[in-house]
């Protein structure tokens, strides 16, 4: 029989016992919100690039940052199944794509498990969309050039013209779930107003791709 | 603590609970419906497996406070053609060992075979495969779930 008989983890891992930060001069709040606004440029720093297309690939691969973090990669799978975790590891149980991105159709669907919201208690992450992007738009396994060829092209990336494209980065509610993904997860980095923003200037330099 | 309206297996019942109380306990703790099992708490078992509006959930990773307003239905409030085909079948072949998993396979293996009559081993693995059987009772599942399907066929 080809059930997975996975190892199920019967206890949730307790909260890793970290040792207390110290931040002499500032508050520990203000401290973490910087460092994680950091980890992604903003647009305008890249205006130094005066070669038009090298600060476009320069933008995109500061976009890629995100595109290619952990909790964008998971969902766009190079097969049927998706990953899971910072490691990216096959998803447990077994779960398949199937025909509308939200599950096997008469199968284990995704709302099985996930839900509307990130639920902590039981360390499943959830979102009132949460499915699978299409076969057509997989990243995994590629390279960021391939990647942003592939996010450009209307035939794999649901027929999205570019102003369309900016807005499913910048404010498609399933994309920010990137950032607030709950548990112990890593957010991606920076913020979605951030992202959207390097995608903008990406598109208003011509959207040129790394090779 | 909140009060919340649910409506399981048709009755409508007001509880006191606090918004992520996960519905499991709830029906377990509050409603005294110990059909439905605890099995891992972190949805990836499968013994917790109940009905919201007819499909298939884990009530371990579904807090109390996402149910209102949706009809959920445990093992103990199971009917219909299926149902009876699935409980006869796993009669006939002796399907449980221990049987702590059992109520969470026989809603899962309900679900498949009220969305489709005639599953192949393929379509019974993508829908049970988030069942677990520390027992490993799942050949004699997948055989019964045959035996379930070919008789709704008549």
């Amino acid at each position: 029989m080809r059930w997975s008989i996975a190892v199920v983890a019967l206890v949730v891992a307790g909260v890793a016992a970290g040792a207390p930060l110290l931040l002499a001069s500032r508050s520990v709040g203000k401290t973490l919100a910087v460092a994680q606004s950091g980890d992604l440029r903003a647009a305008e720093s890249f205006n130094g690039i005066k070669n038009r297309r090298a600060r476009s690939v320069a933008l995109f691969e500061e976009a890629g940052k995100v595109i290619e973090s952990p909790r964008c990669l998971n969902c766009h799978p190079a097969g049927d199944r998706p990953t899971q975790t910072d490691a990216m590891r096959p998803h447990i149980p077994w779960v398949v794509r199937g025909p509308d991105g939200f599950g096997a159709e008469s199968g284990l669907r995704c709302a099985t498990c996930h839900h509307s919201a990130n639920f902590d208690p039981a360390g499943v992450p959830g979102n009132p969309e949460w499915h699978l992007a299409p076969a057509e738009m997989a990243w995994q396994g590629k390279t960021l050039g391939q990647i942003c060829a592939q996010i450009k092209d209307p035939k794999r990336n649901g027929g999205k013209d570019m102003k369309a494209l900016i807005d499913h980065m910048a404010n498609d509610e399933l994309v920010g779930w990137a950032w607030h993904p709950g548990g112990k997860r890593k957010p991606a980095p920076g913020t979605q107003k951030e992202f959207g923003g390097l995608i903008r200037a990406w598109a208003a330099t011509g959207a040129y791709c790394p090779s | 603590m909140a009060t919340y309206r649910l409506k399981v297996n048709g009755q409508t019942h007001d509880i006191e609970a606090l918004p992520d109380t996960p519905l499991l306990w709830v029906l377990r703790d509050n409603l005294h419906m110990t059909g439905t099992k605890f099995g891992c708490g972190v949805a990836q078992c499968g013994a917790c497996t109940v009905y919201m509006d007819g499909s298939p959930l884990r009530a371990c990773s579904m807090p109390v406070s996402g149910v209102e307003n949706s009809e959920i239905t445990t093992i103990e409030g199971l009917a219909g053609r299926e149902a009876e085909a699935v409980q006869k079948a796993w009669v006939a072949r002796d399907v449980p060992q221990c049987g702590y998993c059992q109520s969470g396979q026989i809603m899962s293996a309900i679900a498949l075979l009220q969305a489709n009559k005639n599953p192949t081993d393929q379509d019974i693995d993508l829908a049970m495969n988030g069942n677990i059987c520390r027992c490993a009772t799942y050949v004699r599942i997948r055989a019964a779930i045959h035996d379930a399907a070919q008789s709704l066929r008549g």
